[in-house]
């Protein structure tokens, strides 16, 4: 007989013939390798990462150091994590993080601000407020947006938002010529991006929240405007934070729309009309050069790389964590 | 009577309520229209680049999507990319749809609720949000450099399969629970085993839902630039041979020409991009299309 569990109870599994439950078996156990393969994926990502860039910071991988490499201090974590200069493909090169973590955060703090008022107020509007009618027309619109490749908004960024929506208006306002590039039209074009991934899952959220409690409010004489923000919004809190780590998380990845629209220029700066560079955007001009395998310049990509995918791991942790609050809360 | 609720209410001022209501209104439908209007923008942007790039670039669109590339404005062509593009689609597909719904198979219909099980779930919800840029690393480090097959399409292959992997795992989750149990439920009653039930009860059921996502998500591995990017799929001017020659798809090409300071190359960038569009706008049809047709049949 089978040796599983029967998950339905009361419903006895036909037994076949011997030759049956054998390939039952077989199948289980390939199908758990595909399974087990996606978990190889991330242990493969993490341990590539880390291999790469320890010959960054100490001269070998850790696999060659087991093959008997020596080491030696090629850059410190006291310059990578504190310096203020990132150039390790210049003359005289300088290791600091801080200018392109500078522009990942720069980038991903502007987004938030286009992405998260404007996706909550979208979501808000569509499950409270729009007629059906709307509603099966507003939903695939932004659908496509959220389906458009990255490229493309970083074309969107080069050839529109920044020569056409924010030059002339740095021009009129501040007399600032505005070049190529510049920080703000990175913070748009991938605040613009993140949209739909905040409406889309904020309103999953709010459409969660059972009308008994939107109706127990009209009862006591709110408005809509009254259940919307203090009713609604509060009782999908979780999933709604849930969307914002989403998008939080994308923002700092992003890559080809941030590396179209803020450049290529590694500097900390107030000005939001400066080129910058993001981490990305630095990983995308060393794949654009030729940087042959063991060179520093090589090896950074791998130590970036690190903390890029650091980042939004534990974003992802948290996101994980809100969502399955917001699970228990209705389900 | 009247004095009562004047006292009750007295605190409400009824016009006041109506007024915020109705700007609060105002204040998201604008917000919501945010968003279509910037959709609007970007399609127009490039529509007119296109059509400008057509007409007074004097880019012929026979020449361009049969040209192979150049690095002269006026000989570049997509032929090259293009191929390369449907070639990548082909090979990336042939990676992740077998290991993608075989996973799927697996935490649906065979995995037991353990700690196991949950870790593979988390793990895929993880991956999900893995920077795509981050999978070009893995693969130049791995595949391009650690065993030394070089910028060849297989490479981009494989970043591009990982990428979509916990797409497909999603949808076909998604597929296979679509299934109702009283189906499998009814092979059980004949004597069938679970791998007998599964193979020709619930994936014949399922495969509508399974092919409509794998299009979606090799629809989204087109339009993917950055893995190729990492893995050097840049300034190759040619038609490539086979999954082992080097390549530019069409993303790397459009990257490639808009980051060019040339007018020429920025609306050859724009042409590029319609062709982009249109075929995935073709991927999404054919989806579309495969769902609509056996939505009711399940």
């Amino acid at each position: 007989m089978s040796t599983e569990t029967n998950p339905e109870p009361g419903i006895t599994r036909g037994s076949g013939t011997q030759a049956d439950q054998e390939a039952n078996q077989r199948a289980r156990r390939v199908l758990f390798g595909c399974a087990a393969l996606t978990v190889l994926t991330t242990l493969a990502i993490f341990f590539v990462l880390l291999d790469n860039a320890a010959s960054y910071f100490f001269g070998a991988r850790f696999t060659e150091m087991l093959l008997g490499a020596g080491t030696e201090r090629t850059v410190t974590f006291t310059e990578f994590f504190t310096g203020t200069r990132w150039a390790p493909d210049h003359a005289t090169p300088a290791h600091g993080i801080l200018p392109i973590a500078f522009g990942t955060l720069a980038v991903t703090v502007g987004a938030a601000f286009v992405s998260i008022p404007i996706g909550t107020a979208t979501a808000l509007y569509i499950s409270e407020y729009s007629s059906p009618g709307v509603r099966r027309k507003l939903k695939p619109t932004l659908e496509v947006l959220a389906g458009i490749p990255t490229i493309v908004y970083g074309y969107f960024a080069i050839a529109f938002i920044n020569p056409v929506l924010i030059g002339p208006i740095a021009d009129a306002l501040f007399g600032i010529n505005v070049g190529r590039y510049s920080l703000l039209s990175g913070m748009l074009v991938v605040g613009i991006m993140t949209i739909p991934m905040v409406s889309s899952i904020s309103e999953d959220a709010m459409q969660a929240v059972p009308d008994d409690l939107r109706n127990g409010a009209y009862a006591l004489g709110a408005t809509k405007y009254d259940v919307s923000l203090s009713v609604v919004i509060p009782a999908a809190v979780s999933g709604i934070f849930a969307s914002y780590i989403l998008a939080v998380s994308r923002a700092i990845g992003e890559t080809m729309a941030v590396t179209l629209a803020a450049g290529f220029n590694a500097n900390i700066t107030a000005n939001p009309f400066d080129e910058i560079m993001t981490m990305t955007a630095y990983m995308v001009s060393m794949a654009r050069g030729t940087s042959a395998v063991g060179t520093v310049q090589y090896q950074s990509l791998f130590a970036v790389g690190l903390v890029l995918f650091l980042m939004t791991l534990v974003m992802n942790l948290l996101n994980d964590w809100f969502k399955r609050r917001f699970q228990e809360e209705y389900q | 009577m009247s004095t009562q609720t004047d006292e009750l209410f007295g605190d409400v001022d009824l016009g006041w309520e109506h007024l915020k209501n109705r700007l609060f209104l105002g204040l998201i439908f604008a917000a919501s229209m945010f968003g279509v209007v910037m959709l609007a923008l970007l399609l127009l942007d490039i529509l007119t680049d296109f059509y400008v790039g057509l007409t007074e670039f004097n880019i012929n669109l026979v020449d361009f999507l049969t040209r192979s590339g150049s690095r002269r404005e006026e000989l570049a062509g997509f032929q090259g990319a293009i191929i390369a593009s449907v070639m990548l689609v082909i090979v990336t597909a042939f990676l992740s749809f077998f290991i993608g719904v075989g996973s799927a198979i697996y935490l649906e219909e065979y995995a037991p609720k353990n700690r196991l099980t949950r870790l593979i779930e988390a793990n895929l919800a993880n991956l999900a949000g893995v920077p795509s840029i981050v999978y070009g690393l893995l693969a130049l480090a791995a595949f391009r450099n650690g065993i030394g097959l070089g910028p060849i399409v297989l490479v981009g292959a494989i970043a591009l399969a990982l990428l979509v992997m916990p797409i497909i795992i999603v949808a076909s989750q998604e597929a296979l629970r679509a299934v109702p149990d009283g189906v499998r439920n009814g092979s059980y009653a004949t004597g069938a085993t679970k791998w007998q039930t599964i193979r020709r009860v619930v994936l014949p059921a399922a495969i509508p839902g399974i092919l409509t996502g794998t299009i979606l998500a090799l629809a989204r591995a087109i339009g993917e630039t950055a893995p190729l990017l990492m893995v050097g799929a840049l300034f190759v001017n040619r038609v490539p041979y086979g999954p082992f020659d080097r390549y530019s798809a069409m993303p790397t090409q459009i990257y490639a020409w808009a980051a060019e300071p040339s007018q020429h190359f920025i609306h050859l960038a724009a042409v590029g991009i319609v062709v982009l569009l249109t075929i995935m706008l073709c991927m999404n049809g054919v989806a579309i299309y495969l769902r609509n047709k056996y939505e009711t049949e399940v």
